[in-house]
């Protein structure tokens, strides 16, 4: 009989918001979710592709640490993804939505190729990488800071705007190739001169600038005065401006900045890596950086490792191509689904499920 | 005790990586030429879903079954772009043992030439490469083939068409004009819609050609539209040199015929698919495969033909052709074999002009350098000599009856 109107419908479970968590539980999580990806990545290997799991993570292992070349390789494209990443941080604190990374790395690469290619006789190979170095910086500055501009006096919309500058960034590179192959090629080739000295390995410089960028941005952002700014515009505009900050001008020089940062990405990659320069240059990773940005909070410490992760994962996807024979989309999916995962387990760091509890109920 | 937990576990995840990292060692390369232990290895720009790339990927695997090889003994690297990536794709398949690395895309060749000249026991071989012939290294060389010939085929198959529309007084012999969707003025596809013009014109003595330039291999917008616009412009034929189905499908849209390239389309277009011309590159792969194991020199610039069977013409479909299009084609086939007909043939009085005068001399771009400038007589014997100083195309030469619509790419 239904008499008895002490019972209360209790749910299975529900949401509870957390207070704190401590620090290596958020990790805990964190690693249950990227293993509970790899796992199932795993079974579907398994199914799809007929790999056993054992064999699936060593592919995936083999990519980055196979070798001591891959290793090399490893650490520098990690490092060309933790720069772009850095680059973006700043107006990504800000809450500025810049997805132009991609575009002004490359009409940075675009600025140092065309000061390599119209002065490379002239000059010697010191002033030349000194020359490519400031014009990789200040055309990207300046393509990070049309936009910028725009949303400061006339509001318009950031990622809008910064997502057609990345279009215009390869038409322009698309129309220098025309210019510089009088062949019809397109196809620009290996540049003599303006190649970054080897020191220790040909990818070392590149770590080592990198890794001290990311030192002086994380002090740029943590403690300087502009940083503290940037914080503040990006909590809340209004009381930025109650406190006297120039909001237009936060805005404006903080996107110079990530302009200026996404140019050195441009300006290693060319005189670094490719000595060359394509409407592919820069291959997608200026929006896998905002991953990585995001991923490790917009903290450039953390950043390494999520760079590196990130750059691990995706080794490891055409590895697999490789050796299972297969094209890319299964590798693609496997990115995908890990992903899926770490972005997924943020719910659990902020919430948590409380379980309906029997006993208490009886007591009731 | 929680941090305990929490360590432990941190402690157990690294010891499973690099466990697994000394587990997978490499086979180290030691340039062996025994049969069984022989590894090729390719270097892709896209994968799959590029017609251009699956052309090379069935290649490789056709090659590879005629050899009898393992599947370990063939490893590929798609989706490498041309860039340093190309190199380090490069070195590492010399570190996984590979004795031939083949490399699929023009743009790949300077890093292929960086790695040939740091790996100097292993043979590097490119497709569409213009600098071996000139860069003097024994282990770094070229190849393509004389699609030309495929091209002017493709060609007489196309004025065959023409023809059967002037004797059904659908058109005039004056509006007999095709409509070619091109990528880029490059040499390769100004080589090859000539060759496509010429081919018509030998049957169709009074056809015109209009080409319209996409400024991308790929890009299937672009090439749709570009033959929209061309049919607009009251071309009756349309044929095109870029990788997607962007053209075929405008035609069977518009049901007007379509000379199609890299492959058949007739599965997409029943009704106005002719014929297409392609490259077959599975006798070179074979080629560089046998030379590396009997342990003979690879030639440094090699063109395929007809006759070695990299020239090729898909199946004619009898539904869009002309009547008595496949015997014709069969017999201009043989008189190419033969030498009897040349395409770019200069000798023939009004077959090709070049401002109304005939086409005698020509300095043709045939060594990469910074000049872009010609080097090399390229005309004699009454025909201009296309791929035989080099295996990529240096045929660039605008002739009469051809009109570039639009030429800044």
């Amino acid at each position: 009989m239904a008499t008895n109107k002490t019972h209360i419908y209790e749910p299975l479970f529900h949401v509870v918001k957390r207070d704190t968590i401590p620090l290596y539980k958020s990790m805990l999580i964190r690693v249950i979710a990227v293993a509970a990806g790899l796992l199932l990545c795993s079974l579907l290997s398994l199914i799809l592709i007929n790999a056993n799991p054992v064999e699936f993570i060593e592919t995936l292992m083999d990519a980055s640490f196979g070798s001591e070349r891959r290793m090399w390789k490893f650490a520098k494209d990690s490092a060309v993804l933790l720069c772009i990443a850095l680059a973006i941080t700043p107006a990504f604190r800000m809450k500025f939505w810049n997805i132009g990374a991609e575009g002004q790395v490359l009409i940075g690469a675009l600025a140092a190729v065309a000061v390599a290619f119209y002065m490379g006789n002239s000059v010697p190979n010191w002033a030349l990488l000194v020359i490519m170095f400031f014009a990789a910086i200040i055309v990207g500055a300046i393509w990070g800071g049309i936009p910028a501009i725009f949303k400061a006096k006339w509001g318009t919309n950031e990622t809008l705007f910064t997502l057609m500058m990345n279009y215009a960034a390869s038409g322009i590179v698309a129309y220098f190739l025309v210019e510089w192959t009088p062949s019809g090629s397109s196809v620009l080739g290996e540049l003599k001169v303006g190649h970054l000295p080897q020191v220790v390995h040909p990818y070392f410089i590149i770590i080592l600038s990198v890794l001290v960028l990311t030192v002086l941005v994380s002090i740029y952002l943590n403690s300087t005065k502009q940083g503290y700014e940037i914080s503040v515009v990006g909590e809340s505009e209004n009381t930025a401006r109650y406190i006297g900050i120039n909001v237009k001008k936060v805005i404006i020089r903080t996107m110079l900045v990530s302009g200026a940062v996404c140019g050195i990405a441009g300006f290693l990659i060319v005189a670094g890596l490719d000595h060359s320069i394509s409407e592919t240059t820069v291959g997608g990773s200026g929006f896998t950086a905002i991953m990585v940005s995001w991923l490790a909070k917009f903290n450039p410490i953390v950043m390494i490792l999520t760079a590196a992760f990130v750059t691990f994962l995706d080794q490891g996807a055409s590895q697999m191509s490789t050796y299972f024979n297969i094209d890319s989309s299964f590798p693609d999916m496997v990115v995908g689904i890990v992903l899926f995962f770490i972005i997924g387990c943020e719910f659990f760091i902020n919430y948590k499920l409380k379980f309906r509890s029997f006993r208490k109920k009886e007591v009731q | 005790m929680k941090k305990f937990l929490s360590v432990l576990l941190v402690a157990a995840l690294a010891l499973t990586l690099t466990l697994s990292f000394v587990s997978c060692k490499d086979n180290a390369a030691n340039g062996n030429e025994n049969a069984d232990e022989f590894k090729l290895g390719v270097i892709l720009l896209h994968d799959e879903a590029s017609t251009y790339d699956l052309n090379f990927i069935e290649a490789v695997e056709k090659a590879a079954k005629a050899l009898g090889f393992k599947d370990t003994q063939v490893i590929m690297k798609k989706n490498i772009p041309e860039s340093n990536a190309c190199y380090e794709a490069a070195a590492d398949l010399v570190d996984m043992g590979c004795d031939v690395i083949f490399a699929d895309s023009f743009g790949h060749e300077d890093f292929m030439i960086k790695a040939a000249k740091e790996f100097k026991d292993v043979e590097f071989c490119h497709a569409t490469g213009t600098k071996a012939h000139t860069e003097g290294l024994a282990n770094y060389h070229n190849a393509f083939a004389s699609i030309y010939e495929g091209r002017y085929l493709a060609g007489v198959a196309a004025g065959m068409k023409l023809n059967e529309m002037i004797s059904a007084g659908t058109i005039t012999a004056e509006q007999a004009k095709i409509g070619y969707v091109g990528a880029f003025t490059y040499a390769e596809v100004m080589s090859g819609y000539t060759s496509f013009y010429l081919g018509a014109k030998s049957v169709c003595p009074s056809v015109t050609m209009e080409v319209q330039f996409t400024g991308s291999w790929y890009d299937e917008n672009e090439e749709k539209n570009a033959a929209i616009a061309l049919m607009n412009n009251n071309c009756v034929l349309i044929s095109q040199h870029a990788d997607s189905m962007g053209a075929p499908t405008a035609c069977e849209e518009r049901n007007v015929p379509n000379v199609s390239y890299n492959g058949s389309t007739v599965a997409a277009c029943p009704n106005t698919f002719i014929v297409a011309s392609k490259i077959d590159w599975t006798p070179y792969i074979k080629l560089i495969c046998e030379n590396a194991m009997k342990g003979e020199a690879i030639p440094t610039d090699w063109t395929g033909t007809i006759e070695t069977g990299s020239v090729v013409l898909t199946d004619v479909n009898t539904q869009a052709a002309a009547e008595g299009t496949v015997e014709k084609l069969a017999d201009v086939k043989a008189k190419l074999i033969s030498g009897e007909t040349k395409v770019f043939d200069t000798a023939t009085e009004g077959f090709i002009t070049v401002g109304g005068e005939p086409l005698t001399t020509y300095l043709a771009d045939v060594d990469t350098d910074a000049d872009f400038a010609g080097d090399t007589e390229a005309v004699s014997d009454g025909y201009f000599h296309e791929s035989e100083y080099r295996s990529a195309p240096y045929f660039n030469v605008n002739i009469d009856g051809i009109t570039l619509l639009n030429s800044k790419f």
